[in-house]
């Protein structure tokens, strides 16, 4: 079995971003890059399938600019098998990322896709789900826990509201990953260098998807977000208490 | 010439209160009606919903073997049901951000995720990085789907409702997905999404033992409990306790911390407190920043304290 892991490249997530003055948008300039945390959570789990034989391929794609190689290498020392890069001008909403997606799975057939539950740069939470759907197969969100049931079933466990959810979905299906499913293997030198010579194929938006169905939600301004006031610090319980008991907080 | 469809929340045996802040939220849109759908195994659901003040009909779609859970088996009949409106909106809870999505890409749609703010019918505020950015969005296809961020929306209290119940069954079921089983932290304190007080510990409590003290004080003050991803990661505490961008957003009037350091992504999670009061022996804790009131101290020698003078 194949497994696909769709990846974006986001700012990284120990960067606080700040919104440009003119409200266009956040400023990316120099700013750190990385793989989305919960993408590299998706590449680690699907490593691991592959490890535990259960899969014999791991390829990465990722739908952005050409600078996303570097996360695509990333991957690739971490494990990956191949990537492709579907070079994009803009950025690209959900829906047709999904789109895109589905046209490489179309080619790639893969068994399994795995991805990250969102992306922590638009926090949009929908282009797994949105896959899943347009590819008639079943999904598995905010998955911590992935376990084989045969060759054809996943049974996973998924971080909700009120707990743990556990459903069984048939293969293919699409998993979103949330935090708790693995920790992901650092990336080593030796590694890193064979990434380099690992098939990273780009293609262009153009090509992959001609006919791009769906607008576009258009974003007219950013905005920081209100601060809180400025608050107090007390020295004592005493004091601490009071202020709640002012407030009308405890009794 | 709004119509809003908002899809509802239940455990099987509760209108989550989710709905009614969905509604709160609808209501802003100036809608011409609002129509709730609600899959469920259970009747007295559809009565829950058909009181709340503002609804207008109640699709009550009866669901077998806890398909009503399955996002894969109900969006395909909210996206049938959804042409008819001009919003189809769900709660951004882990339910509705697996539903959602799904419905939007049957209708041909990207959906706006988080609304925490109604500009007009097609326009809305939606946080971006973990709330470090907020956009403002426009869109006007002919349905516009949505998950509304709960924690900036009052839930509709009023219960003076009579909507008409539609009753029908479930069809399209998937047969590729089934539910398995549900486990919960399941607790005796105020549910953590709607309570009006939150004590939380973070990596600072240091052990699931030592979570007790923070457990007595919430009991003390009749709180509900929290924790940081690091204090879930570590196993003091069951993942539903999650406060933050990957776990619940909240907004009760006290949220008071212990041990927390207050990184971007748990912050997300309150920003909408009340009072935010932290407790943290490291005077530069990024946490004093948001905090209104701020103790810098041994959690394990002020919260014994507080027992005793509370
Ligand atoms: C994509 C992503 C999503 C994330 N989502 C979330 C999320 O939803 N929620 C979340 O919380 N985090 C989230 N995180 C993790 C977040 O970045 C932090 O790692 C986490 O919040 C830290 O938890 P903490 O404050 O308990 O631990 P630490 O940062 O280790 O802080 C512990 C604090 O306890 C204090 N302390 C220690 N002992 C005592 C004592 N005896 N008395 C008083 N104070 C003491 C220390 O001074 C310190 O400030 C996310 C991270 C990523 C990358």
């Amino acid at each position: 079995m194949k497994i696909l892991v769709a990846i974006k490249r986001v700012v990284d997530y120990n960067v606080r971003v700040q919104v440009k003055p003119d409200g266009s948008g956040v400023a990316t300039d120099g700013v750190k890059m990385s793989i989305n945390p919960f993408d590299e959570i998706a590449i680690e789990e699907a490593l691991r399938i592959k490890e535990q034989g259960k899969a014999d391929e791991v390829v990465v794609v990722t739908i952005g600019s050409n600078d996303s190689q570097q996360q695509l290498r990333t991957a690739m020392a971490m494990g990956a098998d191949r990537a492709i890069l579907v070079e994009s001008a803009g950025p690209v909403q959900p829906l047709q990322a999904a789109q895109v997606l589905l046209k490489v799975i179309e080619d790639e057939q893969p068994g399994l896709v795995i991805t990250g539950k969102q992306a922590i740069d638009d926090d949009n939470n929908q282009t797994p789900q949105m896959l899943a759907t347009l590819w008639n197969r079943p999904q598995a969100t905010f998955a911590s826990k992935v376990e084989f049931v045969g060759d054809n079933q996943l049974q996973v466990t998924r971080e909700v509201d009120a707990g743990l959810e556990t459903i069984q979905v048939e293969l293919p299906a699409v998993v979103s990953t949330d935090l708790r499913l693995n920790e992901p293997r650092f990336v080593k030198l030796p590694d890193i260098m064979k990434a380099k010579k690992k098939p990273l194929d780009v293609k262009t938006m153009g090509d992959v998807l001609p006919d791009a169905q769906g607008v576009a939600i258009e974003v007219i301004q950013h905005e920081s977000p209100q601060p809180r006031q400025k608050g107090v610090m007390v020295e004592s319980v005493d004091e601490l208490i009071e202020i709640l008991k002012d407030k009308g907080l405890v009794s | 010439m709004s119509k809003v469809l908002i899809l509802a929340e239940h455990n099987g045996s509760q209108i989550n209160q989710s709905t009614a802040k969905v509604l709160t939220a609808a209501k802003q849109l100036n809608a011409d009606a609002i129509d709730v759908v609600l899959f469920a195994g259970d009747a007295a659901l559809a009565s829950q919903v058909a009181s709340l003040n503002g609804v207008n009909a109640v699709k009550f779609v009866q669901c077998a073997d806890n398909h009503d859970q399955l996002a894969a088996s109900i969006a395909p009949t909210v996206a049938e049901l959804g042409k008819d409106y001009t919003h189809v909106w769900g709660p951004s809870t882990t339910f509705g951000k697996d539903v959602m999505p799904r419905v939007a890409a049957l209708l041909g749609v990207n959906q706006v995720s988080d609304v925490m703010e109604v500009i007009d019918a097609t326009t809305f505020k939606r946080p971006i990085y973990a709330g470090n950015a907020i956009i403002t969005v426009k869109t006007d296809t002919a349905q516009i789907v949505a998950t509304v961020r709960t924690a900036s929306f009052a839930a509709e209290k009023a219960m003076d409702g009579s909507a008409a119940i539609n009753e029908s069954n479930l069809e399209n079921a998937a047969s590729h997905t089934t539910y398995v089983s549900l486990s919960s932290g399941n607790s005796d304190r105020p549910d953590l999404q709607t309570a009006s007080k939150v004590i939380s510990g973070g990596r600072g409590v240091g052990s699931e033992e030592n979570f007790k003290i923070v457990y007595d004080l919430a009991d003390k003050i009749g709180a509900a409990t929290g924790a940081s991803r690091a204090a879930v990661d570590a196993g003091y505490v069951p993942n539903d306790m999650q406060v933050g961008q990957t776990g619940k957003i909240i907004a009760p009037d006290l949220y008071m911390c212990f041990g927390i350091s207050g990184a971007i992504q748990h912050l997300t999670g309150i920003k909408d407190a009340g009072t935010i009061v932290a407790i943290n022996k490291d005077a530069d804790a990024p946490i004093f920043e948001v905090a209104d009131v701020g103790l810098v101290g041994d959690l394990f020698k002020i919260i014994p304290e507080m027992m005793e003078k509370l």
